[in-house]
C-alpha cells in the first residue's frame, strides 16, 4: 500500500498506464508491420515482398498513378482554398463568422456520408464516374482541410506587417507576394499534410467514386491484407509509411497547433 | 466591387461543396429506390429508417457507431488527462520520448494505423470484434485528448497546488478540487474530439472489427456500395446527420461568442 501510494505522489508517474497503452498500441503494431514487411509466408526473413513490388509492373504503376492523383487533387484544393481562406480572413471583404463555420462544417461529417453524397451529385447529373469523378471528389472532400489551416495562420498573421509594406510603397500585388504568401506558407504546409496524406492513403473514397474502376496505391495494400498476403501487405504499408514520413519533413508538425483549435 | 466578386467567389465555392447534400437532402422526401428520380412527396425513408424491419442491419450499425464512440471517447479522456498530468511533471529524454510516441497515431494515416493494429491482434491470437474495435479508437483518439488537456496545464498558477499541499490536502484532494476544474475545458474538447474522431472512422474500424459481421456506418455504407445499390434510407439519414452536426456547430459557435462577449465585459 506504501509502495502504491508513493507511486501515486509522483506526479510524472501518472503517465506510466499511457506509456504501457502506447508501447503495446502504438509502438507494437508499428514494429509488427516491419517485421512483417521482411519476412516471407513461412516467417523467414526474406526481400521476396520488395523484390515483388519492384518486378511487378501493376503494383510500381499504381503507386505512381496514387502520387500523381494525390499531388493533383492538392494542388487543385491549394488553387481553390487559398484564395476562399484569404478571402473568409479578410475583414474588408468578409464580416460574417457563419461563413467560416459553413466552410468547415463539412469536416465533421462522416467521410463516406460524404462520399456516398458527392456519388449521388454525379449520378444526379449523369457525370459518369471515373478518373474525373475521383478527382472532383477528392477536392471536395478535402477542400474544408485546406482552407481551415491556411485560414488560421492568415487569421493570425501581424497585419502591422502588411500596414508597414504599403506605407513603404509596395503595391497591394507585391504585398501579396512578398508578406502575405510567406507568412501563410505554415498553414499551405499544413493544409498539404492534411490532404495529401489521407489522398494517397485513401482506398475506400476511390473504390465508391469510380465503382471500381481506377485503382489506388491504399486499395492495392487493403486487397492484399484482405486476401490474407499479410507479408506483401505489410511491405507496401511501409513503403506508404517512408512516403508520408518524407512529406512530413517538410513540414515540421505544424497540424499540430491547427487540429487542437478546430473546437 | 471587389467585395463583390470576393463574396461571389465564397458562394460559388459553397454552393459547390453542398450541392451533394442538399440534392440528398431534397431526395430523401421521397420514395423512390433509386436517387434522382422524383415520384412525389414522401416521409416513408423516415419512418422506414426508424422502423427497422429490413434495415435493421441499418440501425444497429447506428448504435454501435455511437455505443463505440461514446466508450472510445470516455476511456481516452480518462487515460488522456491522466497520462497529460504525469507527461506535465515528466522531464528530460523519457519525456521526449512519450511525447514522440504520443504524434504518431496523429500523423500516421488511418489505413497505416488499422493494419498494424490488425497484424497486433493477428500476431497475439486475439479474435476481433467490438473489443478491438473500441481498443483501437482509444489508441487514435487519446493522443488528440493529451494534446487538449496539455495547454491547460502549461497555463496553470502550480503554486496553487503547492499552496493546496501545504494547507494539508491530500494529492487525491488536490487533483479534484484544484488540477481537474484547471483543465475541464480541455478535457471537454477532448472528448468532442474523440467522440467525432471515432464517428469518423473508417479504416482502423474496418481492419479491425473481424469477420463476425460487426458493422458501423462507415463500414455499412462501405459494404452497401460495393454490393452495387446504395440503402435508399441512407438518404434521410444522412440528412439527418448533416442537420446535427450543421445543429450543433452553430451552437458551440454561439456559446463561444457569448463567453467571449462576457470576458470583454468583465
Amino acid at each position: 500500500m506504501n509502495f502504491v501510494s508513493k507511486l501515486f505522489n509522483k506526479r510524472a508517474n501518472w503517465a506510466i498506464p499511457y506509456a504501457i497503452f502506447l508501447a503495446m498500441f502504438v509502438a507494437l503494431p508499428l514494429v509488427l508491420i516491419v517485421v512483417y514487411a521482411f519476412q516471407d509466408s513461412n516467417g523467414a526473413f526474406s526481400l521476396e515482398n520488395f523484390t515483388k513490388f519492384v518486378t511487378q509492373p501493376e503494383a510500381v504503376n499504381t503507386f505512381i498513378y496514387s502520387i500523381g492523383i494525390a499531388l493533383i487533387t492538392t494542388i487543385l484544393c491549394i488553387l481553390l482554398g487559398y484564395p476562399a481562406a484569404w478571402i473568409l480572413s479578410n475583414r474588408k471583404l468578409n464580416s460574417s463568422e457563419v461563413m467560416v463555420v459553413l466552410f468547415i462544417l463539412p469536416m465533421w461529417i462522416n467521410i463516406l456520408v460524404r462520399t456516398l453524397a458527392t456519388v449521388a451529385l454525379f449520378d444526379f447529373l449523369k457525370f459518369p464516374l471515373g478518373e474525373g469523378a475521383l478527382i472532383f471528389g477528392m477536392v471536395y472532400n478535402f477542400l474544408p482541410f485546406m482552407i481551415y489551416p491556411i485560414y488560421n495562420t492568415l487569421k493570425k498573421m501581424d497585419h502591422s506587417l502588411i500596414e508597414a509594406a504599403e506605407d513603404l510603397g509596395a503595391t497591394p500585388i507585391e504585398v501579396f507576394r512578398k508578406v502575405t504568401i510567406p507568412l501563410s506558407m505554415p498553414g499551405v504546409m499544413s493544409g498539404i499534410m492534411m490532404v495529401f496524406m489521407p489522398t494517397i492513403s485513401t482506398f475506400a473514397i476511390a473504390e465508391l467514386l469510380t465503382m471500381n474502376n481506377v485503382k489506388l496505391f491504399g486499395t492495392t495494400i487493403q486487397e492484399n491484407i484482405n486476401n490474407g498476403m499479410w507479408n506483401y501487405g505489410a511491405a507496401l504499408s511501409l513503403i506508404m509509411l517512408i512516403i508520408i514520413g518524407i512529406t512530413s519533413l517538410f513540414s515540421d508538425g505544424d497540424e499540430q497547433t491547427d487540429s487542437d483549435s478546430l473546437i | 466591387m471587389k467585395k463583390f466578386f470576393a463574396q461571389l467567389y465564397l458562394w460559388t465555392l459553397l454552393a459547390l461543396l453542398y450541392a451533394p447534400i442538399i440534392i440528398i437532402g431534397i431526395f430523401s422526401f421521397t420514395e423512390s429506390k433509386v436517387l434522382g428520380n422524383w415520384t412525389g412527396f414522401s416521409t416513408k425513408l423516415y419512418t422506414s429508417l426508424f422502423s427497422g424491419g429490413t434495415h435493421h442491419s441499418l440501425l444497429s450499425a447506428i448504435q454501435n457507431t455511437l455505443s463505440i464512440a461514446l466508450i472510445a471517447a470516455i476511456a481516452s479522456t480518462l487515460l488522456g488527462t491522466v497520462a497529460a498530468i504525469g507527461i506535465f511533471n515528466m522531464r528530460g529524454r523519457k519525456k521526449q520520448v512519450i511525447n514522440f510516441l504520443n504524434d504518431i497515431p496523429m500523423l500516421n494515416p488511418d489505413i497505416i494505423t488499422g493494419i498494424s493494429l490488425f497484424l497486433l491482434f493477428v500476431s497475439l491470437g486475439i479474435s476481433q470484434g467490438y473489443t478491438t474495435v473500441v481498443l483501437a479508437h482509444i489508441a487514435f483518439c487519446t493522443p488528440y485528448v493529451v494534446l487538449n488537456v496539455m495547454p491547460r496545464l502549461q497555463q496553470m498558477n502550480p503554486n496553487i497546488y503547492e499552496a493546496a499541499l501545504d494547507l494539508g490536502a491530500t494529492p487525491f484532494q488536490a487533483l479534484r478540487k484544484i488540477i481537474i476544474p484547471e483543465i475541464r475545458p480541455g478535457m471537454i474538447s477532448g472528448f468532442i474530439l474523440a467522440f467525432t474522431l471515432s464517428i469518423d472512422d473508417f479504416a482502423v474500424t474496418l481492419f479491425t472489427k473481424g469477420n463476425e459481421g460487426l458493422e458501423t456506418l462507415s463500414t455499412y455504407i462501405y459494404a452497401d456500395a460495393r454490393k452495387g445499390g446504395l440503402t435508399p434510407e441512407l438518404r434521410p439519414l444522412s440528412t439527418i446527420i448533416f442537420a446535427v452536426v450543421l445543429l450543433l456547430l452553430i451552437i458551440i459557435n454561439v456559446r463561444a461568442k457569448r463567453a467571449a462577449k462576457r470576458k470583454q465585459a468583465m
